[in-house]
Order: structure tokens, then sequence, then C-alpha cells
């Protein structure tokens, strides 16, 4: 069993590896040490304790992980002020497809501009310009 | 108080041209009897609705812009909603909007102004520095 466990994490980094192949007391304790192998294994051998450190994430304690490169808003980096609800191509970019409005924070755009967005969008709809709901 | 509105209506797709122009005149000379001006019509022809409208799956498009009162405007839509022809519009209210953009629009041309003064005054000094500066280095 000991050798197992100093032949096994051959692929992972020699610097984690070392200090969990060496101990062999903490392998013989631990129950879930195998899986652990490429983790800094001497946390025990708990797989939630294995994941490497939170990355940067500017955008705090959201559930994220990573935090996607920084949207800019479309209408106020081109200078557009007025939307026109007859432009429907323009319109489409932000309706999904299945007809919905889709969330400012996919998209982007900051709340001034999706406001006349969504209204722009709802006189369009009514215009049949755009459809209220795709299948 | 003349307010502008935009109005966009669509017409049965199996009307002739002629049929169309009968209706958007009608129209007009509605407006014109009501108190409102008729400014521009643009006919954006015959498009695709994305939901069938009474049956119809294609209409001509027309967009009217109306300068007049709020009364002018709710008699010009009333005669829409009998006329058997024209199978939806919508009226969009446009002066605030216009103003807003006018504001902004003033706005930027100011802003663009203030930067562009300062320029020219630095280029006179700069201008009037360079021809000074090589003088007096080719007379020593």
């Amino acid at each position: 069993m000991a050798d197992e466990n100093v032949q096994k994490p051959a692929g992972a980094p020699e610097g984690q590896s070392s200090g969990g192949g060496q101990s062999s007391g903490g392998g013989q304790g631990s129950s879930g040490g195998h899986g652990g192998g490429h983790s800094g294994g001497y946390g025990g051998g708990r797989p939630g304790g294995g994941r490497p450190p939170r990355q940067g994430g500017p955008g705090g304690p959201g559930g994220r992980k990573f935090f996607r490169r920084k949207k800019v808003c479309k209408f106020c980096v081109e200078k557009i002020d007025a939307i026109p609800y007859r432009d429907v191509r323009l319109l489409q970019q932000f309706v999904a497809e299945s007809g919905k409005i889709v969330p400012r924070r996919l998209t982007g755009v900051c709340t001034p501009h999706q406001r006349r967005l969504s209204r722009a969008i709802k006189v369009a709809r009514n215009i049949a310009l755009l459809p209220f709901s795709n299948r | 108080m003349q307010r502008t509105y935009e109005i966009m209506f669509i017409v049965r797709p199996d009307l002739t041209e002629e049929d169309n122009d009968k209706i958007i005149s009608s129209l007009e000379t509605q407006a014109n009897s009501a108190g409102a001006s008729v400014k521009h019509v643009e006919r954006m022809g015959k498009r695709r609705l994305a939901y069938a409208v009474r049956g119809f799956q294609d209409g001509l498009y027309v967009l009217l812009t109306v300068e007049g009162s709020g009364n002018a405007v709710h008699e010009i839509e009333r005669r829409m909603r009998v006329t058997e022809q024209v199978i939806k519009f919508i009226t969009v209210r446009m002066d605030e909007e216009q103003k807003r953009l006018d504001k902004m629009k003033k706005l930027r041309d100011a802003k663009r102004k203030t930067s562009s003064a300062p320029a020219p005054p630095a280029e006179a000094p700069a201008a009037a520095a360079e021809p000074s500066a090589p003088a007096p280095a080719t007379s020593q």
C-alpha cells in the first residue's frame, strides 16, 4: 500500500506530492487519499479541500469563481443616444432566440440604455417588428 | 402646443399601390382638418410580420410624422381603427425625446469646442517660439 502511494502521483508535480507520498502515516489514516493525489496531500483526504485557492475576483462573493472581462455598454462606447424602435437589426442583438429581452448582466449595457432599449423592444413587439415569443 | 408624433401603421399586403396611396392621403386630409400637419410620409415597403395579425403574415409598413395636438392624433387613430385595411398601428410621442437628443447634441458640440479651443492658441506660441529658437542658434 505504501508503494502504491509513492508510485501513483508520478504525474503530479513533485513538490506537492512529496509531502503526501512520504508521510505514510497520513496516507494510512485518510480514506480518500487516492483521489487527492494531485493536491497538497497533507490536508486530510477530503476532496473539498483539494481545490486551488480562489483566483482574483473583484466581483466579490457572488458564487462565480472567475470574473469575466469587463463588458462595456455598446451604446456608451459608440455614443448612441436614441435607440429607435425601427432598427430591428440593432434590437435583435439584445433579444434571445426565444424572443425574451436579454438581461443587462449578460450584455453589459448600462442601466439608462437598458431601460430605453427595453422600451424600444416593447414598442417593436407591438408593431410586429419583433415577436413576443419564439416557441 | 405642437407635439411631434410618429405613427407607424401596417396596411394589408394584398392592396395595390394606389389603394395604399388613397388610404394615406385620406389620413392626411383627416389630419389637416383636425389641425395637425403631416411632416413626412415614409413607405417602408412590404415586410414579414413577426407574428400573424388578422391572419396576415406580411404587411405594408407606413410611417407618418405628424405635428399637432393630442386631440388631432386621437382623431387620426380613430380613423385608422375604423379603416378596415389598416391592421395595426402605434403612435409614439417624439418631441420630448427630440428635446433630449438636441440637448445631448448641444452638450457634445460644446465639449468638442472647448477641447479644440486650447489647441490653436497653443500652436501659435509654439510657432512663435520655434523661429526664435533657431535664430539665436544660427547666429552663434
